[in-house]
């Protein structure tokens, strides 16, 4: 059962129906405050937050749901980025061409990695992810002819015949559809039957097995839609910044969705947009603040690790999925 | 030959170093099961505090010595503060708990040293090179390097084999429960460990100081060469990490000497300097793959686990 209809069963205004729909409301009349208040940086800094929602999402659907803790997953943001990149600068400029390429390549390196790496469990799967993720930075740091280690300038964004991706309304409220279409689709898998394997599998898999479902296939296919979505992502983010570098597949980078997925609530559909949200903002927010936000920042998410169960969505309240 | 010779020194220095770094962690890991994704900061912090502390007393060995005592206090006061919150909870929050330590102390530092690196110079007996065979020049603060932490590594191997201490740390390794049910105070114990932890951080980050520039992020960047050790090695094994070590640094360094010339046999010039510095940075992650998909509890896996 989904924990919407969950909720819905303790009434239509359950804390967590108001703070999602909330959510969704203020981020679809983000760029009507932009061109109300001229407050064009609004748009990036928000278009920013959509995308990385995304990844954290696709990431959360193997980590929340599926108990795959990759600490490897900025190596799709990653992919799909170059896909973009590299496209473009070879005068390939179709988004038709170009976002497809972005989803297969991320799906395939999902694919090879997932194979490899699903056979490990706990730590071992946290580190092997990290060391593949590793390998595709090396890789982008050596494509000398794509910018190696000081990355790649795209000059022309994504063409879709008449769609400009240049009109920052019309990105963002690309990225927009996109997210709630991705938080849709995720869903939908993890409310399925497919979904209830994988989730099984977290909590118990040698009786998955038992019962007779071949586990690692479930697990295989569920790391490779994650890596899919996140080449998506990976994509789009290489649209919002014109740019790609390896550093957007920095360990640090894999670090940062983690807490984005973990801060926002893991076990919450919503959890990885609250938590993209809350983690961007704060960076923002805190450097306008202060001249050294991490100090902050940091022993931030200490407490929030230590003290808050469930991330900012356990604070909600309410049933949740366990 | 002999440049071979000379690469190979300089990946046992780079292994002995990862040995330090990974011997805390293989310790934290196996005895409090915790991620620790600060353990490159503490690497940090001794570097910064040997700088600070040797243009103080204008003695490199009086600061190394003081910047040791320090990061072993530093990492003490964190673990009363921070990291004992966090033991027996699962990875995912030592993750984003130890991220947001990693984030701090680089702010700190930022803020306390300026964003600036620093420089540690060596004195000047340091800075002669030695004639090891007949006609290799070796530089001799590396070979100082190799014999110190070789030292430091036998010494921690009669405090893990022959002490009482090292043998409640071995128990810990194997079952933490036990050792606190025998009525060890396991809490203090967690405290040694991870200030021991710390303080072999904090030397491997002052050994290494006078070769690279002191700077923030320093510890990101050899933080996950550490892990690799670990993991290849075995979690908690501390024999498993100085093998480990020494065979990543071996493999990093050599691949990075003599890949390009290698390549070069193959492909084109072009191609060679492409490929060669992508192919050595990886490695050591090709080689903690292989190990785990062929042995997934690593090369010398601590007994009980």
């Amino acid at each position: 059962m989904s924990e919407w209809r969950k909720d819905w069963r303790h009434g239509p205004w359950s804390p967590r129906i108001v703070v999602n729909a909330g959510l969704v409301t203020v981020l679809a009349l983000v760029p009507v405050y932009a061109a109300f208040a001229g407050d064009p940086f609004a748009m990036t800094l928000f278009s920013r937050i959509l995308i990385m929602a995304i990844a954290a999402l696709s990431l959360n659907l193997i980590m929340g749901f599926g108990g795959m803790v990759s600490f490897g997953h900025a190596a799709c943001l990653g992919i799909g980025g170059y896909a973009v990149g590299i496209l473009a600068k070879e005068g390939i400029g179709s988004g038709f061409v170009q976002w497809p390429v972005a989803v297969v390549a991320s799906a395939i390196y999902a694919l090879v990695v997932g194979a490899l790496c699903l056979r490990t469990r706990g730590v071992y799967f946290i580190m092997i992810t990290l060391a593949f993720a590793q390998m595709v930075y090396y890789v982008a740091s050596g494509l000398d002819r794509y910018g190696g280690d000081d990355g790649l300038t795209i000059y022309h964004r994504s063409q879709f015949g008449p769609f400009d991706l240049n009109n920052a309304t019309l990105f963002y409220y690309l990225c927009f559809a996109l997210l709630l279409a991705s938080i849709y689709l995720v869903w939908r898998i993890v409310n399925s039957r497919f979904g209830l394997v994988i989730q099984g599998a977290r909590s118990n898999e040698p009786r998955m097995r038992a019962v007779g479902f071949p586990t690692f296939r479930y697990r295989l296919v569920c790391f490779v839609i994650a890596g899919a979505l996140c080449g998506l992502a990976g994509a789009l983010l290489a649209n919002h910044t014109n740019f790609i570098s390896p550093a957007m597949m920095h360990w640090t980078r894999s670090g940062d969705l983690i807490v984005m997925a973990v801060l926002g609530g893991m076990h919450a559909m919503f959890g990885p947009l609250i938590g993209a949200m809350a983690f961007l903002l704060l960076e923002q927010g805190l450097s306008h603040v202060t001249d050294y936000p991490d100090l902050i920042l940091g022993p931030l998410l200490l407490i929030v690790a230590i003290y808050v169960n469930g991330g900012i969505d356990g604070l909600l309240g309410g049933p949740r999925r366990g | 030959m002999l440049y071979f010779i000379e690469q190979f020194l300089n990946g046992i220095q780079l292994g002995m170093l990862l040995f330090l770094l990974a011997a805390g962690l293989t310790l934290i890991f196996g005895i409090m099961d915790l991620v620790n994704l600060a353990h490159g900061s503490l690497y940090m912090l001794g570097a910064y505090f040997a700088a600070t502390f040797a243009a103080w007393t204008n003695s490199f060995v009086l600061g190394a010595v003081l910047a040791v005592v320090a990061t072993l206090v530093a990492g003490m006061v964190l673990e009363v503060i921070a990291i004992r919150r966090l033991y027996g909870r699962n990875h995912l929050d030592h993750v984003l708990g130890t991220f947001g330590l990693l984030l701090f102390f680089n702010e700190l530092v930022r803020l306390v040293w300026g964003p600036a690196g620093m420089t540690l110079s060596l004195p000047s007996e340091m800075l002669t090179a030695v004639q090891i065979p007949p006609g290799l020049y070796y530089p001799a603060y590396r070979l100082v390097i190799i014999v110190v932490t070789l030292a430091v590594a036998l010494l921690l191997y009669v405090l893990v084999m022959r002490t009482r201490l090292g043998m409640l740390i071995r128990a810990g390794a194997s079952n933490r429960e036990m050792v606190g049910a025998l009525g060890v105070n396991i809490k203090l114990l967690y405290t040694l460990v991870f200030g021991l932890g710390a303080a072999l951080a904090g030397f491997a980050g002052l050994m290494q100081a006078p070769i690279l520039t002191v700077q923030i992020g320093m510890g990101e960047n050899i933080l996950i060469p550490a892990f690799v050790v670990v993991v290849i090695g075995g979690i908690g094994s501390i024999r498993g990490a100085f093998v480990a070590a020494l065979l990543v640094g071996v493999i990093d360094t050599i691949g990075r000497a003599f890949l390009p010339d290698l390549l070069h046999r193959y492909l084109s010039e072009n191609a060679a300097a492409t490929l060669a510095p992508a192919l050595s940075s990886m490695s050591i992650y090709v080689l903690m793959a292989v190990v785990l998909v062929a042995r997934p509890e690593g090369l010398f896996p601590a007994a009980g686990r």
